[in-house]
């Protein structure tokens, strides 16, 4: 335990960050990290429990409590606080390939279910995970570690996003020959393109590849397998093969105008300006672009709250954010205690950017589009928003929504950004591999396996459970290895 | 009737009366006969009945054989006998059978003449049948003496008895259906199972004025169970014994061994007839006596044998001579002690001698009178002397001896009998000559093996080590040098269904002592323990010569790497060492590697090696190590079995064991000492990458000391005090391994469910080693694996409380919404997971089953539900009461645990139903116990059973240290043993004190489940318990060595299943409520525990989750985040639970209990006690071994059908206390009357003796009940005459007055709670009142106020654990003042060793008149001052005018009317932390706080430092 007393001596303490006005300047990270004595002591606050909800991953109320990596928390905590960094580090990458990215993108379920926040204020453990993994890179620890013997077996894995590269990260520790593909032209998935370099810069993902290419891992960018490679010759060459492609598809708006111009998914909005960004600085002008524009952002999650961000970092002239859920309270519910995941208000960065910037919360909540109305160029000029209510169906229980008759609303629009979630995988993959999907187009594994209905090939992270987590996606990376090694050698001996 | 499955009648256990009256010169009298008749007939109370209260337990006399009566019998039937000593006597117990008795009888007469004697006749034995209950009557054996002459060339005497012993000797091994009571010229034994009084009427011989002899000893048994015995009745050949061997089964195997070695002229050519010494069917006294017996007939003295046996604590003793000390240390070498609780009487017909344990747990006193009689009894006044007769009142001392030869007519006291028993040989030059001592052994120039990083991981992960042992258990002992506490018990699977690769060791659940004999107090009584263990070829015990101890000596057994390179090199002839290697290529097979290992070692038992070093050094890519633990055993019994065990001793060389409990199993399956060189490596380890900033010698040290001291605290809960008789002690139950495995390699262990076989081990070890070395040399993670054993880690150990099921209960009880609590249940009862035994039974549910609202109803069926004993200072104030209060409004029971109650609750509804008694006695006060409705005395708990309790100062906040009667911020601590119950029969006493405080409650009695806890609550049962609860070894919310959590102990299902069975079995269940609890969490769990055989439930872990406790595991450190465990005020705001959350939980339990009911077509509970037909054993589980289990024996239902014998408590045939014959209830309840209700000064004398127990303790009831502590001094005065019974003045009450003029048994004024207690000599008493013993063992004990004055010297364990009561009395034995936390003491006299061990408060004044009271001081906790403040002298001054005052003692008067010569020679013993405290307070007071908030505030003081 780090101090026994130390979650009533010392108070949550987090890093700094950059002020909005003027962290808007620029699309860099702006969290300043606390000192690694401060961080030590944050380590202290740790009660090392003897049920440690912070690693459960326990789905509750369908949300998730606590790490789904089940990462030794207690351990590293009271390691950090012990002054001992470098054992931290060992138990943090027992569990978790690559903490460098879930340090940064995390939700942090792990501080939802903390027991810490039962009473008060949850530790710290996003950041000391971050601290861990950070100065472990200062110090030189994380280094290439080349396997000794090789299996001479090969796994290709299709998608460089979080599971994929757990897998290969995984695998080629075992010794087989892993090469990973991506159709993009940089390695990374919804981590390079999908999360905007102000939570995440773009070098932190290339470090780690580096790391990886001289483990022996090869990787083949702007390679689209179904499209560009034939699956069959990749089943041909490999023995074995996990989809890792992610939930690629976007989430749709159905209604009318959808089609005008200026009208796109986050996701390309997001993609463009990282990498523009990459290749320029933005001086290639090759991104859609919000100066001067009057965003509508269309969805309240993550991802819109980074449009949000990245519209005040082109110079917007204006953003209004929808929500289609009504407003959560600021405090939990009695009938949503902790452990669960709290429903409450938190306004991210973007939000609190926009609030800096334009004076308001650019979020409407309870609120949706019904109709996009353009100008005589096709563009979108307006949309007509209406307001939701939901309901308890008293049939099934079920809680509806309905909009709310007499409550539409005409905003004025330049550029409506939808942020509305992902479905599943794109069928181009899985029909070249001839798998499974579920009515929600994840593809199917068997029951407690990562293993489709074609032996050689398995499927993990997004793609297979849908749009999820970071932490989901290098859990299931890590398992769906496990499982291809015990197929390819008979045993495993993966974690 | 046949015996159930679970029962073993190995599992036995007695306690007893005894006695002995003998004249000194030898003048042989019947009126010794008739005296030693009536002392075993007044010590009743002492002895054991029957469930129809008709048939004892045993009873039975030794005398002389007496020539005159003899004669005169001899000649009515023709036979002569000749002269005095020329003829033996056999008494014999022979079948009824005609044919079989006269095959018997014609084989011992053939055996007679081929032995070269002569035979004489046979004497057909008088006796009344008629006298005896039915069941002795039943099994009563034809009792015939035979007659046998003494030849001439055989002198008379010893030589002649020992031709006899070799005649029955093998008439024992020809014959099995025969018991010889005793064949000897000397003495004659006559016994059987009697009560107390028929034994004179059923053996007219013993009415027979001419049956003379100057020898009587007597014996009455209490057994823990009614099965027909008449053999097992005392005497034996030589002895009679009170108390327990805790170290049998050691002890018995060693002798087995011994036969190899042990050799005497006198036997030359003989032996073969003899052996094996011990019979193995026996009882542990019985054994003891056989093996005294042997040691006698082959030429060794019989006091020097009995020396040998059961010696005195000689090696931490710094006053015992040097002679003495070589002698103990020569005969060390060669035997271990026989050690246990014990006073035992021996006599060969010349000499009678008494010895008493180490400890001194039996109470022997005795007189000697002036016309040349020895009186001995277990209690005073059992036969009554003119006080004016007596010269010498006194009591046998611990590990002393007693000694009368009637032939020379002298009384030899233990120093002169031992001296010259010491200075007989050079003992002293032989051990210097010969003893090797470990630390003088040469280093040589060698290095220890080092391994590097990578290598220590690797053989870390093939040795199963987890982070947390790393981390957890091996960093903690090697930083601190002492073990890990952890608390709330155990949720997690038994290492069977883990599926995990558990270590072996996980396998066996360490035994304890409970009730039938006490644990030992290993750390406030550490004089009496030793760690010393010797290695090498043992000597012939049956000669004296300087090579037998040719041995090393090691003092702490476990050793470092470089102790086992000394050994290693060691070149000193008489020893050859060799290394064996216990590793074998992977992929082999076990079996062969074990047969290898045998031969290995025949081969160099051949080449003349003497130590063994077993080593698994050398594990690698194909090397695999046989479980150290099994291998050990193996070879041990191996050894045992081949006869080669002495001549070869075992050290072990292994990487495996690195926690405690695994050198326990080592120890107690037979290695000498151990070096866990991994272990160590990995401390190394933590040194390297800096977890542990220390020198790594220390560190090593440290650690080895932690686990030595663990291992000392493991044997102690069995009540062994040396390492030396834990080793081969094999004290474990194997829960979860095949019989096979057990019968080949752990021959004897107890393994009752099946389990494992040798492939499943084997498979195991290749799968951890498979883990570490990848079988194709792949790349693995070289970090240790978190295994989530205590603490809960998401994806390994599973745990019932786990994040899904905490959060689910506590929103079910929160919503109050069953449909969440049957989630929650469902996920508990989960079918295909395998967590405890009861997961592995299903439910055989009838075709059809009944509607739910024919079924009991909630509120019914929760009456019988109760919270478990959790102390108020365990517990914080708002938990605590939250409990209490919900359980009173469902009508069930909360429980106060061990820490006293506040009187404001008393008479609220925040008042626990149920009040503990436990060791400590915390707040236990009369006014606490007429406040209950069942009062729980707590032998053991789940958590740490055999173990004391611990309450850091850091805890003891000023509201706890009130009702605990102690001071604030002084730690307090509960002993392993309530000092007032070492046997069953002390237990028999306390409940009938408890009964008498408050007659109105029920008694209960807190068992836990291990082998054999049947047969100790048939014991409990039969000593008038009314409800039997038996604890599961998963409950538990305390705090506790990790190791005991884990490791002792066994799940209720199988102490509860053979509880049911063996009480039905005794037919006593009937008197009997049962209990159980032990993570009972669902109403699943419920109807399991009600078909297996109870009828109430305790629930503690699920009501705290309900109140909001999420499992933190920290109630030890004060910091429970939820205001629960926690005395924090700060912490306690944060307490969210309501009375409400635990009825819910309650009634969601109860609710869901009535389903299973309806389906199982049960309408009410109790009908569904003990249906275990309703049970069956569920298949397809889906869990790695689950299917090896056995449990058929826990649904044996061999007594379904015996319905009238009663399945359940009958209210009807509840113990019987005979409370209306007391002298309260006759006398003074009558005679107090009136003045009881006015409260009118009132003075009575009567007559006392020993049998009126608890005196004045139903009246002092009555007088709280009405008074409380109102009433003044002396209000009622109670004089009496003679000798006070035991727990005279028990508990009484402000305003209660006793005075005895006589002499006291034990227990005088137990709990004593405001009453005043005088005691002095008679006025005609010659001998000096300060020379001689006047009140018996632990008086005092648990004392609140009050005060008593006792003009005499008093036994062991005066006032321990007095809270506040004021005492003067002239002289102490050991252990004086133990665990005092309050009140004063005077002592005007002598003190025994190991004054105020474990005293933390209060203060004593003892004169020390010969300035050696230093000597005997435990000085861990106190310091000794001169009485030199105004305040102390006064304070003192007024306890001595009292003392004169009350009871005219002379050397009190001497005292004062000299106290200026006198007063420099007073030291006042100080606790500390108590003067500590003390003075804080008072400077606070001084600043001008109220004392309440001047202690709060230094208190605080005292917690910042």
């Amino acid at each position: 335990m780090g101090k026994p007393t130390g979650f009533l001596d010392y108070d949550r303490q987090c890093g700094f960050a950059a002020l909005p006005e003027d962290r808007i300047k620029h699309f860099n990270e702006f969290h300043i990290s606390l000192s690694k004595r401060e961080q030590e002591k944050q380590g202290a606050r740790c009660m090392e429990c003897g049920v440690p909800f912070c690693q459960s991953g326990l789905m509750l109320g369908g949300m998730v409590s606590g790490c789904p990596l089940n990462n030794l928390i207690p351990e590293w905590n009271d390691l950090i606080y012990t002054g001992n960094w470098e054992q931290a580090l060992r138990r943090l990458l027992k569990t978790n390939n690559f903490p460098e990215f879930t340090a940064r993108v995390c939700p942090a379920p792990c501080e939802a279910a903390c027991t810490c926040a039962l009473n008060g204020e949850p530790v710290s453990i996003k950041e000391n995970e971050h601290g861990i993994i950070e100065s472990a890179f200062l110090d030189g620890l994380i280094k290439a570690a080349v396997p000794k013997v090789r299996t001479g077996k090969k796994v290709a894995i299709v998608g460089s996003g979080p599971a994929g590269l757990a897998a290969a990260d995984q695998l080629n520790k075992r010794g087989h020959q892993v090469t990973v593909f991506e159709r993009d032209d940089r390695i990374g998935g919804l981590l390079m393109y999908g999360i905007p370099n102000m939570k995440l810069e773009k070098h932190v993902i290339e470090r780690r590849v580096a790391i990886m290419m001289e483990e022996g891992i090869q990787f083949v960018t702007n390679t689209n397998v179904g499209k560009d490679y034939q699956a069959a010759k990749l089943l041909e060459a490999y023995d074995s093969v996990i989809l890792t492609c992610g939930a690629s598809n976007p989430r749709d708006l159905n209604v009318q105008g959808r089609d005008l111009n200026g009208i796109y998914f986050a996701v390309d909005f997001l993609k463009s300006t990282t990498k523009s960004l990459l290749i320029s600085d933005l001086a290639d002008q090759k991104y859609i672009s919000a100066k001067d524009k009057k965003v509508l952002v269309i969805g309240g999650g993550d991802t819109g709250n980074d449009c949000v961000a990245t519209s005040i970092r082109h110079g917007a002239a204006g953003i209004v954010q929808l929500e289609m859920m009504p407003k959560a309270p600021d405090e939990r519910e009695d009938s949503n205690p902790w452990p669960e995941w709290p429903k409450v208000l938190k306004t991210d960065y973007g939000q609190e950017e926009s609030i800096a910037v334009f004076g308001s919360d650019p979020r409407v909540f309870g609120t949706t589009v019904k109709e996009f109305i353009s100008d005589e160029a096709g563009n979108v000029k307006q949309a007509l928003t209406v307001m939701l209510e939901w309901k308890k169906d008293p049939d099934d229980g079920r809680i509806k929504m309905s909009e709310i008759p007499g409550s539409e609303k005409l905003i004025e629009v330049d550029l409506v950004l939808i942020a509305a979630g992902f479905l599943g995988s794109e069928p181009y993959v899985t029909e070249a591999f001839d798998v499974e999907t579920d009515g929600r187009t994840n593809i199917k594994t068997k029951q407690g396996s990562y293993e489709t209905a074609n032996e050689k090939v398995f499927a993990a992270g997004d793609t297979r459970r849908g749009q999820s987590l970071v932490v989901w996606a290098i859990k299931e990376g890590r398992e769906a290895a496990k499982c291809v090694d015990q197929k390819l050698m008979g045993y495993t001996n993966l974690e | 009737m046949k015996a159930p499955r679970l029962y073993d009648p190995q599992f036995e256990h007695d306690n007893c009366g005894i006695g002995a009256v003998v004249n000194i010169k030898g003048e042989k009298t019947h009126s010794t006969v008739l005296n030693a008749l009536t002392i075993v007939e007044t010590l009743k109370h002492r002895a054991g009945k029957d469930a129809d209260g008709k048939t004892g337990d045993g009873v039975g006399i030794m005398l002389q054989i007496s020539h005159r009566f003899f004669k005169k019998a001899t000649e009515d039937i023709g036979l002569n006998i000749r002269e005095e000593r020329d003829y033996g006597i056999g008494m014999f117990f022979f079948p009824e059978d005609e044919l079989c008795r006269n095959r018997a009888k014609k084989m011992f007469e053939i055996i007679v003449e081929k032995e070269g004697l002569e035979f004489i006749g046979w004497r057909s034995v008088p006796t009344n049948p008629e006298t005896l209950g039915p069941k002795a009557i039943a099994c009563m054996p034809h009792i015939l003496q035979g007659f046998v002459r003494r030849p001439a060339e055989i002198d008379k005497g010893l030589p002649f008895d020992r031709k006899l012993y070799i005649v029955r000797r093998i008439f024992e091994q020809s014959n099995d259906n025969t018991y010889v009571v005793s064949l000897s010229s000397r003495t004659i034994v006559y016994k059987g199972m009697f009560l107390v009084g028929q034994l004179k009427w059923f053996f007219t011989d013993l009415q027979d004025l001419d049956y003379e002899s100057a020898i009587a000893i007597v014996h009455s048994r209490f057994s823990t169970n009614t099965n027909p015995s008449w053999q097992r009745a005392h005497p034996n050949r030589l002895i009679v014994h009170n108390g327990e061997i805790n170290t049998i089964r050691g002890n018995a195997d060693r002798m087995l061994a011994r036969e190899e070695t042990m050799s005497t002229a006198l036997f030359q050519g003989e032996m073969h007839k003899i052996l094996p010494v011990i019979n193995s069917e026996g009882s542990d006294s019985a054994m003891l006596d056989n093996t005294l017996e042997f040691l006698v007939m082959s030429g060794i003295s019989l006091p020097l044998a009995v020396m040998l046996l059961i010696p005195e604590p000689w090696e931490n003793n710094p006053s015992i001579s040097d002679a003495k000390r070589n002698f103990y240390q020569y005969y060390a070498t060669m035997m271990e002690p026989w050690d246990g609780p014990a006073s035992i009487l021996f006599s060969d017909g010349d000499l009678v001698g008494a010895v008493l344990d180490r400890n001194g747990l039996r109470p022997s006193r005795y007189y000697v009178t002036d016309d040349g009689q020895l009186i001995l009894s277990s209690e005073v006044g059992a036969l009554k002397i003119p006080a004016e007769k007596i010269i010498l009142k006194e009591r046998l001392h611990p590990g002393k001896m007693l000694l009368v030869d009637t032939v020379n007519g002298r009384l030899i006291q233990d120093n002169n009998l031992k001296e010259s028993y010491a200075k007989s040989q050079p003992y002293g030059e032989w051990v210097d000559r010969n003893l090797v001592h470990l630390k003088d052994l040469q280093i040589p120039n060698k290095k220890v093996e080092i391994y590097s990083h990578e290598a220590r991981i690797r053989l870390q992960k093939a040795f199963g080590y987890t982070y947390e042992e790393v981390k957890t258990s091996i960093l903690p002992m090697a930083k601190t040098g002492g073990e890990p506490i952890a608390s709330m018990g155990t949720d997690s699977p038994l290492p069977i269904l883990s599926g995990e690769c558990q270590p072996l060791f996980n396998y066996f659940k360490q035994l304890f002592a409970q009730v039938t004999n006490p644990p030992i107090d290993a750390i406030r009584e550490e004089v009496v323990t030793s760690t010393t263990v010797y290695i090498g070829q043992e000597g012939n015990l049956l000669e004296e010569k300087a090579d037998n101890c040719k041995m090393i000596k090691v003092s702490n057994p476990i050793l470092t790497s470089t102790d086992i390179l000394k050994i290693k090199s060691m070149k000193i002839p008489g020893f050859k060492v060799e290394t064996i290697p216990i590793t074998y290529y992977k992929s082999t097979s076990l079996v062969k590697a074990l047969d290898r290992l045998f031969l290995e070692v025949d081969r160099a038992y051949r080449d003349g090696v003497n130590i063994l070093i077993l080593s698994d050094r050398g594990v690698d890519e194909n090397h695999v190590a046989i479980p150290s633990l099994l291998a050990v055993s193996a070879l041990e019994h191996y050894l045992v079995r081949t006869k080669k065990r002495t001549a070869v001793a075992m050290i072990l060389e292994s990487a495996e064991p690195r926690e405690v409990h695994h050198f326990a199993t080592l120890l107690g399956y037979g290695a000498c000492a151990i070096n866990p060189y991994l272990a160590q490596e990995s401390i190394q380890e933590l040194i390297d990458n800096n977890l542990l900033d220390k020198d790594y010698y220390a560190a090593v040290n440290d650690y080895n000391h932690a686990i030595l001291h663990g291992i000392v605290k493991i044997a102690s809960k069995m009540g062994i005090s040396t390492l030396q008789s834990y080793q081969g002690s094999q004290i474990f139950e194997a829960i979860g391994i095949h019989k096979k495995v057990i019968d080949q390699y752990f021959t004897n262990t107890v393994s009752r469910i099946g389990g494992i076989d040798i492939k499943d081990i084997e498979e195991q070890i290749e799968k951890l080693h498979s883990k570490a070395f990848d079988p194709l040399g792949l790349g693995i993670e070289l970090s240790l694996n978190s295994s989530g054993g205590h603490k809960y880690r998401s994806q390994k150990c599973e745990h019932l409380y786990n994040p899904q099921t905490i959060h689910l209960l506590q929103q079910a009880v929160r919503m109050n919404d069953y449909d969440v609590f049957k989630e929650y249940s469902a996920n508990i009862n989960d079918e295909k997971r395998a967590m405890n035994l009861r997961s592995l039974l299903e439910f055989n549910y009838p075709k059809e089953g009944i509607p739910v609202d024919e079924v009991e109803s909630v509120d019914s069926i929760v009456r019988r539900f109760k919270t478990g004993a959790m102390s108020y200072g365990s517990i914080s104030k708002e938990a605590h009461e939250t409990l209490a209060v919900a359980m009173n409004e469902i009508h069930g029971k909360s429980n106060s645990g061990e820490g006293g109650e506040s009187l404001d609750r008393l008479e609220s509804n925040r008042c626990s139903a149920i009040k503990q008694v436990a060791s400590g006695r915390f707040g236990v006060t009369s006014k606490y116990l007429v406040s209950a409705n069942e009062i729980q005395i707590k032998m053991a708990q789940g958590a740490k059973p055999g173990e004391g309790g611990h309450l850091p100062g850091e805890k003891v906040y000023p509201w706890v240290a009130k009702t605990r009667h102690s001071t604030p911020g002084v730690g307090l601590i509960s002993p392993p043993p309530h000092h007032d119950i070492y046997s069953i029969e002390d237990l028999a006493q306390l409940i009938y004190d408890l009964k008498n405080a408050n007659k109105e409650a029920r008694i209960s009695v807190k068992l836990v489940s291990e082998t054999g806890v049947g047969t100790v609550a048939a014991g409990v049962a039969k000593a008038g318990a009314q409800v039997i609860l038996v604890s599961g070894y998963d409950g538990g919310t305390g705090a506790a060595p990790r190791t005991s959590i884990y490791n002792a102990g066994l799940p209720w299902e199988l102490g509860l299943a053979e509880t049911h069975q063996t009480l039905m079995m005794n037919g006593l269940r009937q008197k009997v409520v049962l209990e159980t609890d032990g993570k009972l969490m669902t109403g699943r769990d419920v109807a399991i525990a009600a078909i297996l055989g109870a009828e109430e439930y305790g629930f503690a872990t699920a009501p705290l989750v309900a109140m909001g406790c999420v499992m933190m595991r920290v109630c030890n450190l004060d910091t429970c985040p939820v205001g629960i465990a926690t005395q924090n005020p700060k912490l306690r705001k944060r307490f969210k639970g309501k009375p409400e959350h635990v009825v819910h939980l309650m009634h969601f339990i109860a609710g869901e209990l009535r389903e299973y009911m309806a389906k199982l077509g049960i309408r009410t509970l109790d009908e569904l006690i003990g249906r275990t037909d309703l049970l069956r054993v569920k298949k397809n589980i889906n869990a790695t071994w689950a299917s090896k289990i056995d449990l058929s024996a826990v649904l044996d239902n061999s007594f379904i059908d015996h319905k009238a014998a009663g399945i359940k408590f009958d209210k009807e045939q509840s113990y019987d206390f005979e409370l209306e014959k007391t002298i309260d209830e006759r006398v003074l309840l009558k005679e107090f009357k009136s003045a009881l209700k006015t409260g009118r000064k009132k003075t009575i004398t009567i007559d006392v003796s020993n049998i009126d127990r608890t005196l004045g303790t139903i009246f002092g009831a009555e007088i709280t009940r009405k008074y409380h502590d109102t009433l003044k001094d002396d209000t009622f005065t109670v004089k009496c005459n003679g000798s006070g019974g035991q727990s005279f003045g028990a508990f009484i009450p402000n305003g209660l007055t006793l005075e005895l003029a006589g002499d006291s048994n034990d227990y005088f004024g137990k709990g004593l709670s405001g009453g005043n207690l005088i005691l002095y000599p008679p006025a005609k008493a010659n001998f000096k009142a300060d020379e001689n013993i006047i009140v018996g063992n632990v008086a005092l004990y648990g004392a609140t106020s009050g005060k008593a004055m006792i003009d005499g010297v008093a036994g062991e364990r005066f006032a321990v654990r007095n809270s506040g009561a004021i005492a003067v009395v002239c002289g102490v034995g050991d252990h004086g003042c133990e665990y005092m936390t309050g009140g004063r003491v005077a002592v005007l006299g002598r003190t025994g060793k190991n004054f105020a061990a474990g005293m933390s408060g209060g203060i004593a004044y003892v004169l020390d008149e010969d300035r050696d009271f230093y000597t005997r001081v435990n000085k861990e906790l106190v310091s000794l001052e001169e009485v030199a403040s105004k305040y102390d002298v006064k304070e003192l001054k007024d306890m001595i005018e009292e003392f004169v005052k009350r009871t005219n003692s002379l050397k009190g008067k001497m005292v004062l009317e000299n106290f200026a010569e006198y007063l420099p020679q007073f030291k006042k013993v100080l606790p500390h932390d108590y003067s500590h405290m003390q003075s804080a307070i008072a400077r606070m007071e001084e600043k001008g706080f109220s004392s309440e908030t001047a202690q709060i505030e230094a208190f605080y003081e005292s917690q910042r430092g």
